[in-house]
Formats: C-alpha cells, structure tokens, sequence
C-alpha cells in the first residue's frame, strides 16, 4: 500500500478529481494548504507599500493506493494538473504500513 | 446666489435624498461583493466605488449639461450649456414657491448616473480587465446613460426649455428612473455578459457567495437608500415625497414574500439571498411607477415583480449567458416590469394624471409605457453593444486565463480582501527576509 501526496495548484483540483474519478479513484483527502518552492510568492500592495506574501495557495490531495497503484494515480494527477508554467506542484509516493477502516475493522487493501 | 426663492424644507429634502442615494453605490458594492468568490470580492467593490469617481467628474464636465441642458429634439441636452457647472449658482430648479437651488438638483441627479453605471459591474463579475471596465464607464455613461437621461428625466419648463422626448412627447411615467436606468443598465448587463463569455468553470463549478451577510447589509442600506432615489425624486417635502415613501416600503416587502414563495415552492426553502435579492426587485418594480400607483398598487407591483425576477434568473442557465450575480434578471427584467406595470395599475387621480388599464385608462398609457421601455432598452443594446466592441478592440475586455482562475483581485489590484491566517505569511522584500546576525557592541567599536 501506498499514500500519493500531491501539491498542486487549487484551480487545477477540478481538473484532478475529475481525472482520478476516470481513472478508477473514488475517494481523496483535500487539505488547503500555503507553502512555496520555486514559484516564490506575489506581491500586495497596501498604501505604497509592497508586502511580498512568501507562501502561495496551493491545494493538497492525499490519496490511499492499493499495490502497485501509485505510480498510474501520479501519472493521473500530472497529466491533469499540468499547465506547464512554474508552480504546477509536486507528487510523491510514501510507502503505508497498513490501514484500518474505523467501521468494520477490516485491514490492509480490504480497507482502502 | 438668490436664496429669497428657495424653499428650504424642499432643498433639505432634496440634498438629503441625494446623500441617500450616493449611499446606495458604496451600499451596491456591498450586495455585489456578498456574491462572489473570496477571490474577487475587491475588484467587484472597485467598480462601483470606481463609477462614484469616474461619474462626480464627468458630471461636472459635461454630464449634467448634456442631460438637463437645452434639449436638441428631444434627444440630447447642450453638452456646452451648463459645462463645468458653468452658470449653476443662480440657477433654481422647481415650480414657484418650491424651488430648490440647481446644484441640489445636480447633486441628487448625480448620484442616480453613479449607480446606473454601478449597477452593471454585477454582470462582469471575476473576469472583465479593470482598465477596460473604466474605459466602458466612461463612454457607456457618455452615449448610453447621459442621453436615455434626457429624454426620461428633462421635463419642459424644468431644467431644460425643451425636454427629453419620452418625458414630454411620449408621456410614458418613469418617476425615478425605471427605463433611464434600470432597463438601461440592465441591457448593456446583458451585452457586456455576452461580449466577455462565461467565468471559467461557469455551469461546471459551483460559484456560491462568498458572504451573504454582505450581501444582507447590502439589500438593507439599499432599501434605506431607495427611499432617497424614490422619495427625493418629488424633488420636494410634501405629501407626494410621503407616498412615494410608503410605496417603497410595501413594493420591496411584498417583492421580498413573492421572491421567498417562489423559492420555497420551487426550491424548497426560503433562502436569505432570495430575500435580499427580492428587497432590490421590489424597489426596481417600483421606481418608475411609485408616483403614480396607491400603496395597494404598489403591493401589487412588488408582489409581481418578486415572482417575475425569481423566475427569470433561471433563465441565464438556459441560454448560457453568465450574468454573474443576475443584473439582467433583477434590474432589466425588473425594470420591465415596473414601467408596464404603471401602464396597468396607475390611478388618475394621481401624480401623472392619467389612468392606467386597471383604472379605467384603456390602453393608451400602457402602450405610451412599452414605448418608453423598448426604445431605451434597444437604444442602450445597440450602444453599448458598440461601445463593448471597441473596447474589446482597443483595450481588451477580459484578463487572462491564469490570473482569472487565481482569482482577480490580485492581477488587477495587487491586493487580497481577506487576511484570515494566524501565520504570518508575508515579508517585506521579494526575498524571505532572514535577519542578521546581531553585533556585539565589541565588534561594533572593531568595525
């Protein structure tokens, strides 16, 4: 089992659930979340003066995969969230120990 | 200035109802801004606070005069006799022993050019270039408002020898301005909507409004307001000012309970924007009709115009036209309805003298109504079909893709509405600021 995170930019979340929803994934944690890497922030003005706002919106998408799964859903998500400009996001695959369903109790894949 | 012939109770009146009525713009912003996503809430406020400006300027320059200047055929008041305010200062407005001075006349009618012009931004909702928003007020309020102006609101005698052609040839009512504003704005709502095309992920997304407790304080000073547009529109303290006061409350009432039963039959529940959105039809339904109509006439104008608005906002979907927050299906549709509505329900023995169908009046002031309607509202189609071409051709009507789907306020304004996060996020530098390492005072004498 597999946790893919993904970063992405939150107009780009319609695009994403759409395609997973396609793909076969029915289900996804959303977070809203600000950070920054590369694209750096923007610049508000209040006044004359110039606030650089370090952290830009971004969207993340958690999404539970069973086996070798992962790596389709990452190809999913940046096919769909790809415009091509600087911060389009980021992707990546932790590996999860195991997953209980609170409801019934069942473990492991059974549960996802 | 000659103040032996001014009736001070009607000039108080007056310069109050104009204050009244400019609160409606800041109060329009409000109600707009309610509407849409977080992420345009500042530009959807810019543009109605940018028509107070763009609009006080061109009134003084030019705006009045070519409004209630000398008529040219009925069309067109002299753009040169009163440029600048020229030759206001002795000037009165007004029948004898209720004249009030020119410039109170002026100021309340300029503030009713502000939100004509105001009002259509809500069909542009999150998409249309601030640079090219400014350009269409100002020719749309030049060719569209200042002429349609003058030809509902410049009566012979008054302010003008000769007035505009619907005022005095047609005769169609149009109190405080039904046509001049409401079905002219609604119009070129219309056209811009279709001219800038949908907001990305219209139809697709859900575009619900950010904050209906603006939207409520909004429709309430909006209703205060209103009493000013309608009421100081007697353009005196007197017993007609009184009815025109008790017609605006029953209308907006009655337009509020009509809008919520159509909800709550069609939709199942009484909504708070429904009855916010109700409370402006009701007063749009009957701004050309409240001088003319009894209360109870009112109530029926209210009532019809509530269900009618209700209905007729579903109909954007239906063509596919994103009038973002329902300019047309409120102020057109509503507009509409009030100025026919007075063809219908005005009693004889009222203001405007004649009757209308329901009162014995045939269908003479009704067919003098429609007359009144379509010729602005096709007038007002045309212009500002033109002027929205020619904007589009010079500056350009709609910002990008990418800035649209961030959202506006910070493409076109540099600027976010809300700061909500207890991180603090920012820096005052285009680099993450890292401090210095302090100095002791021993390397400082070193240094």
């Amino acid at each position: 089992m597999n946790l893919v995170t993904a970063i992405i930019q939150p107009d780009a979340v319609d695009d994403v659930q759409i395609a997973l929803h396609q793909h076969g994934i029915n289900g996804m944690t959303l977070t809203e979340v600000s950070g920054y890497a590369r694209q750096r922030g923007h610049t508000e003005v209040y006044r004359g003066d110039s606030i650089t706002i370090d952290f830009t919106d971004k969207v993340k998408i958690e999404i539970l995969c069973a086996g070798d799964e992962a790596w389709a859903v990452v190809k999913v998500i940046c096919d769909a969230a790809r415009t091509g400009s600087v911060g389009d996001g980021k992707v990546w695959i932790s590996p999860v120990e195991d997953v209980v369903r609170i409801r019934t109790g069942e473990r492991g894949d059974a549960a996802i | 200035m000659n103040l032996i012939q001014i009736n001070a109770g009607d000039t108080a009146w007056v310069m109050v109802s104009a204050a009244l009525v400019l609160l409606m713009t800041p109060a329009l912003a409000l109600f707009y801004a309610g509407m849409v996503r977080s992420k345009g809430v500042l530009n959807m406020m810019m543009m109605s606070v940018l028509s107070m400006g763009i609009i006080a300027v061109l009134w003084v320059l030019y705006g009045y005069s070519m409004t209630f200047g000398d008529s040219w055929h009925g069309l067109l008041g002299n753009p040169f006799q009163f440029a600048g305010m020229r030759g206001m200062a002795e000037a009165t407005v007004g029948p004898e022993g209720h004249q009030i001075p020119a410039f109170a006349f002026a100021g309340f009618q300029a503030a009713f050019a502000i939100i004509a012009v105001a009002l259509i931004s809500g069909a542009v909702a999150d998409r249309m270039k601030f640079s090219a928003w400014v350009a269409f007020s100002v020719l749309w309020a030049t060719l569209c408002y200042f002429p349609a102006a003058h030809w509902v609101f410049a009566f012979d005698g008054f302010a003008a020898e000769h007035g505009g052609w619907i005022a005095n040839d047609v005769k169609a009512f149009d109190f405080a301005g039904g046509t001049a504003i409401h079905i002219n704005a609604g119009a070129a709502a219309l056209v811009l909507a279709v001219a800038l095309g949908p907001r990305i992920g219209f139809r697709t997304s859900p575009m619900r409004p950010h904050n209906l407790t603006l939207v409520m304080v909004g429709a309430g000073l909006l209703w205060f307001g209103w009493f000013g547009f309608n009421g100081g529109s007697a353009l005196a303290a007197n017993g007609l000012a009184a009815m025109v006061w008790v017609n605006t409350l029953v209308a907006a009432g009655a337009a509020m309970l009509g809008w919520l039963a159509t909800e709550r039959l069609r939709d199942g529940h009484a909504t708070s924007l429904g009855a916010a959105s109700g409370i402006v039809a009701g007063l749009v339904g009957i701004t050309p009709a409240c001088s003319v109509v009894t209360p109870l006439g009112a109530l029926a104008i209210g009532a019809i115009t509530g269900v009618c608005c209700a209905w007729a906002i579903g109909l954007k979907y239906r063509f596919g036209i994103d009038d973002s927050l329902d300019v047309v299906g409120v102020h057109l549709v509503g507009g509409l309805v009030g100025t026919l509505a007075a063809g219908l329900f005005a009693k004889g023995s009222l203001a405007g003298g004649a009757a209308g169908l329901f009162y014995g009046g045939g269908l003479e002031q009704l067919g003098r109504q429609a007359v009144g309607a379509v010729a602005v509202l096709l007038y007002s189609l045309v212009v500002s079909y033109l002027l929205a071409r020619l904007v589009d051709a010079t500056v350009g009507l709609r910002i990008d893709r990418r800035a649209e789907a961030a959202g506006i306020d910070l493409a076109e304004h540099a600027e976010s509405g809300y700061d909500l996060s207890r991180v603090q996020y920012s820096s005052y530098s285009k680099s993450l600021v890292v401090p210095r390492p302090e100095k002791s005072p021993k390397e400082e004498v070193e240094a």
